[in-house]
């Protein structure tokens, strides 16, 4: 479904510098119930985030009011796992409109393009320099370009290039999603599947 | 004459068109659904003002979220239950077929497909769940997609790909006694990481590979995710066309004999070249198991957990987290580790073979006080064979609670859970934190070693508890 444009983000950012974070912990399976989309940023990181009892963990980054914003900065292998877009539904309602990774996930990646959230692959050194960055001064501003396809830490203006293809970019810029484009495909849709 | 390789064959022949400096435009044969990744979908063609382009093409079953006791009654869960009878309502109003609780042939998604014969070489297979690579097994280009995706194939049946890069991991020689294919992929896992094969189409090949049942494939094919990969898929042969003939999909007749001469040319040409190659020897691999947090944590069960040697960082923090959640420390041997739950089912070991396996071991052995052993079979097929075998009688005769057929406590959506901080040794596929239930801890390993676990009550090497 349609969702809001992206086209230059600057925002301070939450750092979780943890390898491999698997979708079941972005959002476990017990909470993908709904018939609808709509709450799941309460259930983001669910266990990380609450006790059994529901209590706040105080050491989890999102219960830590030092760091906020709109970029989530992940480690390594981020989003590994289950399909369920879920993940990026709980990671796009709780506030993130783009997560910064030296390395994603296939299914989660083409998760986040399809509803609206960047995914942002930098060099490990570049994602080292960003979690240090942050973690040292909370109140770090980071600028995603997606027109220029450029991120960069605003307190020292380093930046790295980052890679979309053409299509998915303009996509983002103007807030579209396949089916958009899938649907006035029809008639070649249908020839194609005659022959099958 | 270009050489290519299966996956390019298959690939190339379903692009409806490459948009420039963009993804393709692919063409989905076969699309499956449950309830759990399909109800927003439906919602938005609701939204948008659309129907369903090819009903035919679907099929659908609830497996995520049901009960394994008890099926024939209202499901209890208020929110399953809403799921449930959303994917009836869906498929009623488009027409889609519905294999539901209680009929013949209901089960996980990735058991039935392959059971009726929808899964079919050459074919293109989607379904909103990443083990969908399990169909890869009959030479078909099989993968997970999230829901926005699902709902691009219900509206048009296409989905926008970019063509991922493509991967060959052989396995030749003779597999030792009671090591079996889960042990291979657990094995291939373990050596290449749990990301190793982000990016990458994988086709398994070598010997070890082809001389594998079809159940034995798919659970291999089915794991391709594990390392990241889109999907993973296996040449078909004589093995593919005898488990496909006569079922119900299949081809008959002439078509048959016109289905298999096409099948037949699904092979990657000699000379064919891959982004990246893997070889192993399967005389190397032993029975495995996992220890830690991701599935590319695996060792053989006689094995010690690495040691934090070389590890800094990130890396290291990472690591002694998932030992921590596991209650290990680095460098200590699994073997003699109490356990307290087996479990044996999900699309990675829930067929009849695996039952067959497990049910063969225990047969005259009794499981230990301290193991809670669950048996879920992966489709009321498979469930319907244990009983005609007489498996069923041999396991409860063991101590194992025979289950519905369904998901389970493979993602614990529903009853099925492993307590918090409790040992479960289980033949599915993720040993995520949580996965189980929340605070479960989740060592994955084949149905042998799980049989050989419930009678010891620990981790055990299954060469050591049973002969031959």
């Amino acid at each position: 479904m349609a969702y809001d444009k992206f086209t230059v983000l600057t925002s301070t950012a939450v750092p979780l510098p943890t390898e491999n974070v698997d979708t079941d912990q972005i959002i476990p399976a017990r909470f993908l119930k709904a018939t609808e989309r709509a709450g799941f940023g309460d259930n983001l990181f669910r266990d990380w985030r609450y006790d059994v009892e529901g209590n706040p963990k105080k050491d989890f980054v999102l219960n830590d009011p030092t760091y906020s914003g709109k970029i989530l900065v992940a480690g390594k292998n981020f989003g590994s796992g289950s399909s369920r877009e879920h993940a990026v539904w709980a990671i796009y309602d709780y506030g993130f409109r783009c997560v910064v990774s030296s390395f994603f996930a296939d299914i989660f990646k083409n998760n986040c393009l399809n509803i609206g959230v960047l995914p942002v692959t930098v060099s490990p050194e570049f994602a080292d320099k960003l979690l240090a960055a942050i973690e040292a001064e909370p109140s770090t501003e980071i600028e995603v370009n997606l027109p220029e396809q450029k991120i960069t830490l605003l307190s020292t203006g380093e930046f790295e290039s980052f890679d979309i293809n053409e299509y998915k970019k303009s996509n983002m810029q103007n807030g579209f999603d396949d089916i958009d484009y899938l649907l006035n495909m029809s008639t070649e849709i249908d020839a194609f599947a005659a022959d099958r | 004459m270009e050489k290519t390789t299966l996956f390019d064959k298959i690939w190339d022949s379903h692009v409806v068109k490459s948009v420039p400096a963009g993804p393709d435009v692919f063409f989905i044969d076969k699309h499956f659904i449950h309830e759990v990744t399909s109800p927003v979908a439906f919602l938005n063609l609701e939204t948008r003002g659309i129907g369903v382009k090819y009903p035919h093409r679907t099929i659908a079953t609830p497996d995520h979220n049901v009960p394994t006791v008890d099926q024939d009654q209202t499901i209890k869960d208020k929110l399953s239950r809403m799921q449930v009878e959303k994917l009836r309502e869906n498929c009623k109003k488009y027409g889609i077929e519905l294999h539901d609780l209680g009929t013949a042939h209901h089960g996980i998604v990735h058991v039935i497909g392959p059971e009726l014969g929808v899964t079919q070489p050459g074919m293109t297979i989607v379904c909103g769940d990443s083990h969908t690579s399990t169909h890869g097994a009959f030479g078909a280009i099989a993968f997970g997609i999230g829901t926005s995706e699902v709902e691009m194939v219900l509206a048009t049946q296409c989905i926008m790909q970019s063509k991922p890069k493509k991967m060959r991991i052989s396995v030749d020689g003779e597999l030792g006694k009671g090591v079996t294919s889960k042990d291979i992929i657990l094995y291939i896992i373990s050596k290449i990481s749990a990301a190793g094969a982000t990016g990458y189409f994988v086709e398994y090949a070598g010997s070890a590979i082809q001389n594998l049942s079809m159940e034995a494939r798919m659970t291999i094919c089915n794991m391709s995710i594990e390392m990241g990969a889109r999907g993973g898929l296996i040449a078909p042969d004589e093995t593919t066309f005898n488990y496909l003939e006569g079922k119900q999909y299949a081809p008959q007749g002439e078509e048959w004999d016109k289905a298999v001469a096409y099948w037949k040319t699904l092979k990657t040409d000699e000379g064919a070249t891959f982004d990246k190659e893997y070889n192993f020897d399967a005389a190397d691999i032993e029975p495995m198991i996992t220890y830690g947090t991701n599935p590319g944590m695996g060792i053989k069960v006689v094995g010690n957990i690495p040691s934090t040697e070389g590890m800094e960082g990130s890396n290291k923090t990472s690591y002694l987290k998932s030992l921590n959640y596991m209650g290990f420390e680095p460098g200590e041997p699994v073997k003699g580790k109490q356990v307290d739950y087996v479990f044996v089912g999900s699309c990675t070991n829930g067929r009849i073979e695996d039952i067959r396996a497990v049910a063969e071991f225990v047969k005259g052995h009794k499981k230990a006080d301290n193991i809670t052993a669950w048996i879920v079979p992966g489709s009321r097929e498979v469930e319907k064979q244990a009983h005609e075998e007489g498996l069923v009688k041999i396991l409860e005769e063991a101590g194992f609670e025979l289950r519905q057929p369904g998901c389970s406590a493979c993602l614990a959506m529903n009853d099925d859970k492993i307590p918090s901080g409790k040992y479960a040794v289980s033949t599915s596929n993720r040993n995520f934190e949580g996965r189980q239930g929340p605070g479960a801890r989740t060592m994955l390993a084949s149905p042998l070693t799980v049989a050989a676990v419930a009678v010891t009550g620990k981790i055990t090497d299954p060469r050591e508890v049973f002969e031959n």
